[in-house]
């Protein structure tokens, strides 16, 4: 039995938090799907480039929201048993492993892209740890933002294809699985949140829904299977850039959604109320 | 082994809000923040209506969620089941305040009085380290350490005792030793019905509710 009063949305986190795991995210999944796509070098460079400043803007943008920025190296304090720490330290370490493969070094792609995808799962298990939140400490939240991680650099690939090319078809079907996944996950984690998110929370979860099925989900699978088909290269480059940028544009709706727009806790419940008229 | 705890008898609980004053006077937080907080709900529509005054506030979890989420160790649970937080190693973050359940956490980045410019108390007891970080209630650690520390026992004497129990007019609010068979708050759990908030989320806090008689 809950008696409220009603869940509020938080306000410790704001877009600045939002930011980082919208830049975050985006970033690690752009060093992971540069190591997946078998791109060139010039290609692997300009992505793991791209990556890297996504994932320090998303930093600094954490940076910027915390109460005492210049203790920030505290942060790294516990690892044992915080992923905040975990992300911080992973973040220190995909650095230097991404430039490492941009310099060309051999074999350290495969490392970025290790450290990038425990990066954006650190950032997963950040907000299911987070029990004051709903919508946050649901298990599914992990590899959703994981997919949608994954799903947003597949998009910058492809938002940037006009420049490099679509790659091959393996990574047209790589990223409609991301897209498929990410719609799929997103399905099972809106419906566990029935009955446990507020009200309010489940509404503006349910506006983005139709956001990440439309923009994030239907239009890049339907320009995807045109360009299965298409034989016009720049055709093939334009609807790559438009499913791309879509795909990404729709994940940082759904993180917005996810980090700022459905925070609601959930209130107070009293499991009995209070027999009174009898001497206590 | 010591647990200590508390214990809010929700039959009692008249809303006065004596506790929440009581403790803003003893820590001197900001406007805004209020350690301990007397929530007040009502159930039911007319003409089959009740009311419930709610003390809540940080829980002192056994197993705290903000403990585990803070990076920097900052806030930790002592052997005795408090959990603080230590306000130099805290950045403010503020991840504690949304992994916490009860909405017990607060972070205010600026010094703000009641009326403007800091009272005699107010600027007695201001803290910049609390600035920017994140606060809570800390059951008046400070006062049990030091009861302790002069032979006094937490629950039983004021002196040592949290400042919202000793200011609670109905003896709504009691504190003590869950592992001492012989302290309030073991007698009030033995003879009364109890739950705590948000149980079904593992963290098992330390504050508990009375609702009823143990059944005859």
């Amino acid at each position: 039995m809950s008696f409220g009063p009603s869940p509020w949305r938080q306000a410790h986190w704001d877009a600045r938090a939002a930011g980082n795991f919208i830049c975050g995210g985006a970033g690690a999944g752009s060093i992971v799907f540069a190591g997946l796509s078998g791109a060139d070098d010039a290609t692997l460079t300009s992505l793991i480039l791209t990556g890297l400043a996504l994932v320090a803007v998303g930093l600094t943008c954490v940076w910027l929201e915390i109460g005492r920025p210049l203790r920030a190296v505290n942060v790294f304090i516990n690892p044992r048993t915080s992923w905040m720490s975990r992300e911080a330290f992973t973040a220190t370490l995909l650095f230097p492993a991404g430039l490492a493969t941009v310099a060309g070094a051999p074999g350290w792609r495969w490392a970025a892209a290790a450290l990038a995808l425990a990066f954006v799962y650190c950032q997963g298990r950040m907000l299911q740890a987070a029990k004051g939140i709903p919508a946050w400490r649901e298990p599914l939240i992990t590899p959703l933002i994981v997919a949608s991680g994954l799903a947003e650099g597949a998009g910058l690939f492809f938002f940037t294809s006009p420049l490099h090319g679509v790659g091959t078809r393996l990574s047209l079907a790589i990223f409609a699985a991301l897209v498929l996944g990410r719609a799929v996950l997103w399905l099972v984690y809106r419906g566990r949140l029935s009955g446990v998110a507020a009200p309010e929370a489940r509404a503006a979860l349910d506006r983005t829904g139709r956001v990440l099925s439309v923009v994030g989900t239907l239009i890049p699978l339907g320009l995807l299977a045109v360009i299965a088909v298409a034989t016009v290269q720049q055709a093939i480059g334009l609807f790559a850039a438009i499913a791309g940028l879509a795909a990404a544009l729709a994940g940082a709706h759904l993180k917005y959604t996810i980090l700022i727009r459905a925070a609601f806790n959930q209130g107070f419940a009293l499991a009995q109320l209070p027999v009174r008229g009898r001497q206590p | 082994m010591t647990r200590w705890a508390m214990v809010a008898d929700l039959r009692r609980c008249i809303g006065c809000q004596t506790c929440t004053a009581a403790c803003r006077h003893a820590n001197a937080t900001p406007p805004g923040v209020q350690w301990r907080r007397v929530l007040d709900m009502e159930f039911g529509e007319y003409p089959d209506v009740q009311r419930a005054f709610v003390p809540v506030g940080c829980q002192h979890c056994e197993d705290p969620p903000c403990m585990h989420v803070c990076p920097t160790t900052a806030t930790k649970k002592r052997a005795d089941g408090i959990v603080t937080i230590d306000y130099d190693l805290c950045i403010g973050c503020a991840y504690c305040a949304v992994a916490c359940p009860y909405q017990a956490r607060y972070k205010t980045d600026k010094a703000t009085f009641a009326y403007g410019r800091a009272t005699v108390s107010e600027a007695k007891l201001e803290d910049d380290a609390r600035l920017a970080v994140a606060t809570k209630c800390t059951f008046c650690v400070d006062r049990i350490d030091a009861g302790i520390g002069r032979g006094q026992r937490p629950g039983v004497d004021p002196e040592a005792t949290p400042a919202c129990v000793n200011a609670c007019i109905a003896g709504a609010l009691a504190f003590g030793d869950l592992d001492d068979e012989q302290s309030s708050v073991s007698r009030l759990l033995a003879e009364n019905q109890h739950f705590r908030m948000h149980e079904e989320l593992g963290t098992g806090p330390g504050f508990y509710y009375l609702w009823d008689k143990v059944a005859a």
